[in-house]
């Protein structure tokens, strides 16, 4: 059931970025080009999406539970810092030199489109070297706490 | 600012966005997950031996979106070209710091962009402001600064 949920979320979303045209990059660099010719699509795109999913979010958190009966397991609400906003920054300016971010590279890549699946190859390889260097932080803050003395495990 | 008339298509961009906006809304409320493609993409990546409960409805979300354009077809969908504007070393080095930044940075346009701003999450309104200015930002460079493109 939930496996099935999950397929449909999937399926929908990409079939709303194929119909937005988000997959298109030039049509993302159109958006972006604030200082040229400007294509405002995209903030319709975003401005749909947010009125529908703000109903879902406002609804599901004021239930507590999902409608399986589940508990929620929404991230949970940090102060902003550095490294959301580093990260954030690169992320921009990689979006900003491509066209593409995340869950449109995958669906143009699925579209059989050479160029996204080079992008997502190399897109893949930076979040592994992400996970790299965020699981070196934690070891070393991992050894930290255990010379402080014995307990965690 | 000139505004590109001829390029704008209000119609399919808020038809999308709607559907967008409901495939978020229904993970929500099926499985009370926020739908972050970077997220997703990165547990899988991470959680190849650690095998949680998770990685089943992350695999499903994936497939669904992997299978998007061959159903679109089938559902009489026009699928828009895949038009990039720049060479192939370009996308490899935009890919690396997409799939850097996004990981670092906990989100992209799907789950700070959407479901984060939608929560009314402050970092997912602070990561959204962030990402965008600089994806203005390095599109003057290239387009009007330096002209790398066409």
């Amino acid at each position: 059931m939930r496996a099935v949920a999950a397929f449909l979320c999937g399926l929908i979303f990409g079939v709303g970025l194929l119909v937005s045209q988000m997959t298109n990059p030039m049509k993302v660099i159109g958006f972006l080009d604030v200082f040229g010719r400007w294509d405002p699509s995209l903030a319709l795109v975003m401005g749909g999406a947010l009125v529908v999913a703000s109903i879902g979010f406002w609804w599901v958190e004021r239930r507590g539970r999902t409608m399986l009966g589940d508990e929620l397991a929404l991230p949970p609400r940090r102060p902003v810092d550095a490294r959301l906003l580093g990260g954030s920054a690169l992320f921009g300016i990689g979006w900003g030199i491509g066209g593409f971010c995340p869950g449109p590279a995958v669906v143009a890549a699925s579209a059989l489109s050479f160029d996204a699946a080079i992008f997502v190859v190399a897109m893949l390889a930076g979040m592994w070297i992400a996970t790299r260097l965020a699981s070196r932080f934690a070891t070393s803050a991992g050894a930290g706490q255990a010379a402080a003395g014995p307990g965690a495990q | 600012m000139t505004i590109d008339w001829p390029a704008f298509t209000p119609g399919s961009a808020l038809t999308g966005g709607l559907l967008i906006g409901f495939a978020a809304a229904f993970l929500a409320l099926t499985l009370g997950r926020v739908a972050g493609i970077s997220g997703i993409l990165g547990s899988l990546l991470v959680s190849a031996r650690g095998a949680s409960a998770d990685r089943g409805w992350r695999i499903a979300f994936l497939v669904g979106l992997v299978l998007a354009p061959a159903v679109a077809t089938l559902a009489a969908v026009p699928l828009p070209p895949v038009q990039t504007l720049v060479d192939w070393p370009w996308l490899v080095l935009a890919g690396l710091l997409v799939g850097l930044g996004t990981r670092i940075g906990s989100g992209c346009t799907s789950g700070h962009g959407v479901c984060g701003l939608a929560r009314g999450s402050l970092r997912s309104l602070a990561a959204t402001l962030t990402f965008m200015a600089f994806g203005v930002g390095t599109v003057w460079l290239f387009e009007h600064a330096l002209r790398v493109s066409p």
